[in-house]
């Protein structure tokens, strides 16, 4: 009996596609998609059509203009800009993609096995959460940054452990409610396992809100490996990403060499914008809630 | 009839289509009616037929993808086109609504009677006093006991029927021309239904208000209309005065309507009692919930059991403990005291393995038709889940053989397979839940409320289709229902709940045309009979 009626049965439209439509009909996203992918192509398939030396410094060639060989210049040391924001592009993307979906794998069986066990394990668990989310994450990662000098896997690792919690709240809340639809009432009825629940009917129907979260948390997570590599505790040179270059950059900008500063900004801009715009497409598409 | 008097509301011609993703759907198809002062025209159909469409339009409520034409006047004002600043001048003065959920009708967050008030001083200049004075008033003229303490209650102070009294109260609160009551009672229990219905009924003659009733319950109808309009499909097939329409429809569609309604009847034997020992028994079952002072005792000390081939029906108005009992036969929630046990093994005490084999003897069906299936599963793979879980060693082939088999005994097409849910209509979906809940040939089926989100004429089909198998296979049933004529018609013994406790229990026509408590007595006599002139004649004789 509610409002808006329908007289003949809907068509048969299969879920995906449905979404898949509204998710191209968003503009915006469709942008966001586009940019990503363009990204992934300069900064993995680029040095294969523009390979340059980004571990020897040529002293003979620093601080050029954009110009001749080097399309955007070269930086203090030597390294061609163009060539070194594809080689720090690898890094920025490859730990935000990674410790993103770390953070999201983590934070989903977290919050699933809390929501679903109830009582008082969820509230420990969730106490805990809201504990972590209490610490900010900066902090954790400059103290530790601090120990350890981290390299790639770490950085993930790293990233990954302190990025968790607002996933884990998200697939919590979803799996309280879907812990008491009667289809998994009734499975448990009938003598159905735990595990069953929890893999056949929770998770599967979790995995829009999942996948949402996963976006944004790259995109978080692109900017954290920026932050931190800006302060000089990421990845140590000759290796670099787009936030250790800002920071090497940062004085010769004074300089009024804008190359070395410009180019990096933009591409973490772009980037960040790009994944937020996904995950705001995506989430109207499944139509599920948003951030935190 | 007496044509001289004012028409309040008058529609003429109304169209009305939905713009959605699949295309142009339309739910009204120029239909013409009018409500007369102090008359009460009901408008009912099944779902899909358009009637809250209509009511909607009327007040200037549709959607925002929906487009209408013709012409909508309500006191002589045309609704359809008209502006926003128009209708809201409209609404609540001249023409006001009582929605169906009294709980989401009222904002959590403000005192009932600062609510009411609210409403009085945006269409009358009266001074905040005064306003809160007549609020007070109002409270009292729906007859809610001590209005000046309950004016400064919350919404979730009151009860259900309270709320809708409120509501009515808000709705009433510039004595309009003309009340649109949207499936008042359908979230009520029955003996609130009633009294809600006297209530508006005494309104509507008081202060000469026209009522348009929509509502899918003849039985509401026969107690409360004066005269009625059926809708089929967007379009009016039959109209006249409640009586002509209800004891002598002329349409095939009425026909269909008022046949497929469960009526109560008065005269009947008891089905010879069964020995077989119990598939289910619950010992003096006690539940809490909550902790400390404040905990609610959901059941306390029920004793109820089902035998093979019988079906026990579990009646009582919302929260009496009716659907906590079947879930603690289920094993869903466990007792704090008494024992439960089915098929004779005591469920606290089997774990594991052992459980799980025993709740394979079980068959589940719930209320929700939309909650009840995985709405990414097919149809086959929701049928198949028990199998999975039961029968490991079955092939992919047998099991879609099995699944073919049970499909075809709850009368589904073998098409629908592949279809998923959101692709069926509540019927087709509680069939399917019906066949997942038989593919493992259970001892045992637990049903709550299968019925109760279905129209009438489904409901039927899908109640024999449960009773035709029953006989077939054998298989005990405790079924969960408010509604007493369903009930009386399908169950051998009846088990009457009242807050936690069983009233009283017994077979079904010993209890329900004797009963011994006063309580059941209530129940009885507030069942609407879709018959005016019965109900007419059981009003004037039962006191509520």
């Amino acid at each position: 009996m509610t409002a808006v009626l329908q007289t003949a049965p809907v068509e048969a439209v299969p879920n995906y596609r449905v979404s898949l439509r509204k998710f191209t009909r968003n503009k915006l996203a469709v942008a966001g998609l586009a940019v990503v992918l363009l990204f992934l192509l300069f900064c993995f398939v680029g040095p294969l059509l523009h390979s340059t030396d980004q571990t020897h410094t040529d002293l003979g060639q620093v601080n050029l203009a954009p110009g001749g060989a080097h399309w955007l210049g070269t930086d203090a040391v030597g390294h061609d800009e163009l060539g070194r924001l594809m080689y720090g592009g690898k890094v920025s993307l490859l730990v935000g993609l990674a410790a993103g979906i770390l953070a999201t794998v983590i934070g989903t069986l977290w919050g699933a096995a809390a929501g679903y066990a109830g009582g008082w394990v969820d509230a420990v668990m969730m106490r805990v959460v809201d504990a972590g989310i209490a610490i900010p994450a900066l902090f954790i990662l400059l103290v530790v940054s601090a120990i350890t000098t981290p390299d790639t896997a770490g950085l993930i690792l790293v990233l990954g452990l302190v990025s968790w919690l607002v996933p884990s709240r998200l697939v919590r809340a979803e799996t309280l409610t879907l812990k008491s639809r009667d289809y998994v009432l009734t499975l448990r009825a009938t003598g159905g396992t735990h595990t069953r629940a929890i893999t056949r009917h929770i998770l599967p129907n979790s995995v829009s809100t999942i996948v949402v979260a996963a976006t944004f948390q790259v995109a978080d997570a692109i900017l954290l490996v920026a932050y931190v590599s800006y302060l000089g505790l990421g990845v140590q040179p000759p290796k670099t990403d787009w936030g250790g270059m800002l920071s090497a950059g940062l004085t010769a900008a004074y300089s009024g060499r804008w190359w070395l500063i410009v180019p990096p900004g933009l591409a973490i801009i772009l980037v960040v914008c790009a994944f937020n715009a996904i995950g705001d497409g995506l989430r109207d598409a499944f139509d599920v809630r948003g951030r935190g | 009839m007496s044509g001289e008097r004012e028409r309040v509301l008058e529609v003429e011609d109304l169209q009305v289509r939905f713009a959605t993703d699949t295309g142009e759907v339309p739910a009204v198809c120029d239909i013409s009616l009018h409500v007369h002062t102090s008359e009460t025209l009901a408008l009912v159909g099944e779902s899909g037929s358009g009637k809250s469409t209509v009511a909607l339009a009327a007040m200037g409520l549709l959607p925002g993808n929906a487009r209408a034409s013709g012409r909508v006047t309500v006191d002589g004002t045309q609704v359809v086109g008209a502006g926003e600043a128009e209708l809201a001048r409209l609404r609540g003065r001249t023409a006001s609504m009582v929605f169906q959920e009294p709980a989401t009708a009222l904002d959590p967050l403000t005192r009932v009677g600062a609510q009411i008030a609210e409403v009085i001083r945006n269409h009358r200049p009266l001074g905040r006093a005064e306003a809160a004075r007549e609020a007070i008033e109002l409270l009292r003229r729906v007859g809610i006991p001590e209005p000046e303490q309950r004016a400064r209650a919350f919404p979730f102070q009151l009860s259900g029927g309270q709320r809708q009294r409120v509501v009515i109260a808000m709705a009433i609160a510039n004595s309009p021309g003309l009340l649109i009551a949207d499936e008042p009672t359908t979230a009520l229990d029955v003996t609130v239904q009633a009294e809600i219905l006297d209530l508006l009924r005494g309104l509507a003659a008081d202060s000469g208000t026209g009522v348009l009733l929509v509502t899918h319950n003849m039985g509401v109808v026969a107690d409360f209309a004066d005269r009625v309009a059926v809708m089929l499909n967007g379009e009016i097939v039959e109209t006249g005065p409640v009586e002509e329409v209800l004891l002598r429809p002329r349409h095939e569609y009425t026909r269909k309507l008022l046949a497929a309604v469960p009526r109560l009847v008065f005269q009947g034997e008891d089905p010879a009692p069964r020995q077989d020992a119990p598939v289910v028994e619950l010992r003096d079952v006690r539940v809490r919930f909550g902790r400390g002072p404040r905990a609610v005792r959901a059941l306390d000390g029920v004793s109820l059991d089902v035998r093979p081939g019988e079906t026990v029906g579990l009646v009582g108005e919302s929260g009496s403990g009716k659907s906590t009992a079947a879930r603690v036969a289920l094993g869903l929630i466990p007792p704090d005291s008494g024992t439960v046990s089915l098929f004779g093994t005591d469920l606290a005490r089997s774990r594991g393995r052992r459980r799980r084999a025993l709740l394979s003897g079980v068959g589940v069906v719930l209320q929700d038709p939309v909650a009840s299936l995985d709405a990414r599963m097919s149809v086959a793979e929701c049928v198949a889940e028990p199998l999975r879980m039961h029968r490991r060693g079955m092939s992919a082939a047998e099991r879609r053989a099995r699944v073919a088999e049970v499909l075809e005994l709850v009368r589904l097409p073998k098409e629908l397979m592949a279809r998923g849910p959101r692709e069926l209509s509540g019927g087709q979906r509680q069939r399917v839940s019906l066949a997942r809940a038989l593919v493992l040939e259970p001892r045992l089926l637990v049903a709550d409320e299968p019925t109760s989100a279905l129209d009438v004429s489904v409901q039927r089909t899908v109640l024999e289709v449960i009773a035709e198998l029953q006989r077939e296979l054998g298989f005990g049933c405790l079924f969960v229902s408010h509604d007493l004529a369903v009930v009386q018609q399908f169950a051998h013994r009846v088990v009457v709940m009242r807050a936690g406790c069983v009233e009283e229990q017994g077979p079904t026509m010993s209890t329900l045309l004797r009963p011994r408590s006063e309580y059941t007595r209530r129940l009885i006599a507030a069942v609407p009979v879709p018959d005016p002139v019965v109900q007419r004649r059981r009003r004037a004789g039962v006191t509520v």
